[in-house]
């Protein structure tokens, strides 16, 4: 899983978790990765986590992003990150699957999302651009993707 | 002196080219003619107002919406409203009651109440308008696929409280249509969730006759990222397809459509946005007109709601998006809005706080009575400017409109399920928002604090007292519905929801067995299951 040590482009993977339907910004970054040359799969909204994570492994991306603006970012996130972990895509250092978090996210909850194994968290307003570096970056520094 | 970014390449931000000089010359060049294409304000085709004083007879009504948590404490923010000036009350639902779920499902954790007001039973939306006079505040019920049902309950507590339904004034938004491309918080697919829509406009232009049965939405398209065009040809595309479906119900266009109101976002483009108001009310008055046969001006005056769009606030320098509320509230009243609702200046972070709230009504009350633009009916009327602009935003949202009902060979209502089937209407949104997005990124378009020269220096939202949402909402509302079920008699409710059932599958309107479920204690997301169950779900083609 992960193995993309070449030049292939990063694959992400993109969904809205619960029942929120604010789905502008997901849609307008799926295109913006995608115009960068990412390979991207955008699972859409009212998913679980535990479908995020069976997707992700499918699939076999290096990118999980999730769009949430219900404000139920601080319940959703712990559960993602356990599912990923269920399903084997976190835990080893050398195989984590990048997670990221996008949405109405308030200052004070960046830390504590980070905290609990959130690698980038992208609050409304955030460019693509700043988005893509980021990604690119993360993966270069891993070894994985194409940086 | 700075340059000036926005204006190298001028085009309003729907892509509208815009002169370097408009006069009253050019304009008389143009075909324009005041007489058939503006008329008197509160006469057809109603380009200049709805009414022919407008708010000098009657200013708008301050309906700020509102809704969090359990229905106790959305009650104890609408007591808070209407004693700060605060006229009419709009509610927001949470996304469990939106999509038609319970508090206790799976999906809805970590969202009962959180963006919304948790209502799960008629005991719910009895204590939401405790001590509320029904009679003298407009209610405005923000639901779509569970419309029939929320409105069920909002009719059995009126009951109960005594107030005789032919009493009630108010608005439910009951757009089905929208929820495929606008808001997303679909129950049903398409056909079945417009029946639905069909079954309260029949039941309440017989029974429930001063209420308005549909909100015709532009707002949440325009959130999920359409420009000025897009959100009038596709609303008044979805107006045109509830009218054809009540046709075909056997109402006469006459006996309803003046039972439809509107509702639109304002966005930042200031002359642009008054333009597609009046654009709106002269195409739907010609449509209802020319089109539906509409007779009485009842049926072709629009009226409608708008409210400054959440997306247009910035989390950099907050307070500056008072402003930005203060500009788009300006122009909603120079459009000649029938109500508003100014978001609150700190909503890039979270739902709003009352001090928000506090700001965005004496926004409304500093337009209303300091600013003189109250004092006289579309004060803007006869600029070359506006009037072409208002020309272009109507020829362009009805090139729309015909190119929809081609897809429907001539019927507006095919067309609309077509179009959204398709993914067309998805398609064409998600293209302008990223042509948007990309203009900021580019720094095409400026947005103080977000892209322009001086953005370093914009703080964050450092000392906002922002909302704080306790959890413990979550609890308190499951526990309510526990109870609810555990005092209701099983058998009945099980009759009921059989009756729904057969009701629906005998084509018959849904309200008569939903009014009676409600009062068995039945829940909003068991009747909303059963009809899922019925017809299926919706899943969304997630177009990008």
């Amino acid at each position: 899983m992960n193995q993309n040590l070449g030049f292939n482009p990063p694959r992400v993977l993109l969904a809205k978790l619960g029942l929120d339907g604010h789905d502008r910004g997901v849609k307008v970054i799926a295109r913006a990765l995608r115009d960068a040359g990412m390979e991207v799969v955008y699972l859409g909204m009212r998913v679980t986590a535990d479908q995020v994570a069976a997707a992700a492994a499918q699939e076999d991306v290096d990118v999980v992003g999730i769009s949430i603006l219900s404000g139920a970012h601080m319940r959703l996130m712990p559960r993602m990150v356990d599912a990923l972990q269920r399903h084997g895509l976190r835990g080893d250092a050398d195989d984590n699957v990048m997670l990221l978090v996008g949405g109405t996210i308030p200052d004070g909850d960046v830390e504590p999302l980070r905290q609990i194994g959130v690698d980038g968290v992208f609050p409304v307003g955030t460019f693509t651009g700043e988005m893509i570096d980021f990604i690119h970056n993360s993966l270069s520094i891993d070894g994985r993707g194409s940086g | 002196m700075s340059s000036n970014r926005n204006h190298d390449n001028p085009r309003t931000l729907s892509g509208l080219p815009i002169d370097p000089l408009y006069s009253p010359e050019q304009l008389a060049t143009t075909g324009f003619d005041p007489t058939a294409d503006l008329g008197p304000p509160g006469q057809f085709p109603f380009t200049r107002g709805a009414y022919p004083t407008m708010y000098r007879g009657r200013l708008w009504t301050r309906r700020q919406i509102a809704g969090f948590g359990t229905a106790r404490a959305t009650n104890e923010r609408y007591r808070f409203l209407l004693a700060h000036g605060q006229t009419g009350l709009s509610t927001d639902f949470d996304h469990p009651t939106l999509t038609g779920y319970d508090s206790d499902h799976e999906l809805a954790e970590g969202e009962v109440g959180r963006l919304g007001v948790a209502i799960d039973t008629a005991a719910d939306m009895g204590e939401l308008f405790d001590g509320i006079p029904l009679e003298q505040a407009s209610v405005s019920l923000t639901i779509n696929h569970p419309a029939i049902v929320l409105l069920a309950m909002f009719l059995h507590n009126a009951e109960r409280r005594g107030t005789p339904w032919a009493a009630l004034r108010g608005t439910v938004q009951n757009d089905s249509l929208k929820e495929f491309h606008g808001q997303k918080t679909f129950a049903l697919p398409p056909a079945p969730a417009l029946r639905l829509t069909t079954d309260v406009v029949e039941f309440c232009t017989k029974h429930v006759p001063n209420w308005y049965t549909v909100s015709i939405s532009g707002y949440h398209t325009r959130e999920a990222g359409s420009d000025a065009v897009q959100e009038l040809a596709f609303t008044v595309a979805q107006g045109m397809a509830y009218v054809e479906s009540a046709q075909r119900r056997g109402l006469a266009v006459d006996q309803f459509a003046s039972r439809l109101s509107h509702f639109f976002g304002v966005h930042n483009d200031f002359f642009e946005e008054i333009a597609k108001f009046r654009a709106a009310r002269r195409m739907w008055a010609r449509l209802m007109c020319d089109r539906y046969g509409a007779t009485r001006p009842e049926s072709m005056r629009m009226r409608f709601h708008t409210q400054t769009l959440g997306s247009t606030l910035v989390r950099q320098d907050p307070l500056n998006n008072i402003l930005r509320g203060g500009l788009q509230a300006l122009a909603a009243v120079l459009g000649g809005t029938q109500s508003l609702h100014v978001s609150g200046y700190d909503e890039a972070y979270d739902i709003p706080s009352e001090e928000a709230m506090r700001i965005s009504l004496a926004t409304q009350m500093i337009l209303a009575h300091e600013s003189g633009v109250s004092a006289t009916p579309d004060p803007l009327g006869g600029s070359a400017y506006l009037e072409t602009l208002t020309n272009q935003l109507e020829e362009a949202a009805m090139a729309y409109i015909e190119r929809i009902d081609n897809m429907g060979n001539g019927s507006m209502l095919d067309g609309m399920l077509e179009a959204i089937g398709s993914g067309y209407i998805e398609s064409e949104i998600a293209q302008a928002s990223y042509r948007y997005q990309q203009r900021v990124e580019s720094g095409d378009y400026t947005i103080v604090g977000v892209n322009d020269e001086y953005s370093d220096d914009a703080t964050n939202a450092g000392s906002l007292e922002l909302f704080e949402f306790d959890y413990a909402e979550e609890e308190r509302q499951i526990e309510r519905l526990t109870t609810v079920r555990q005092s209701r008699s099983e058998a009945d409710a099980a009759a009921t929801l059989r009756d729904i059932v057969q009701t629906a599958r005998a084509d018959g309107n849904l309200m008569p067995p939903i009014l009676t479920a409600v009062a068995a204690g039945v829940t909003e997301g068991e009747i909303m299951g059963a009809l899922r169950d019925q017809w299926g779900e919706y899943v969304d083609p997630g177009v990008f």
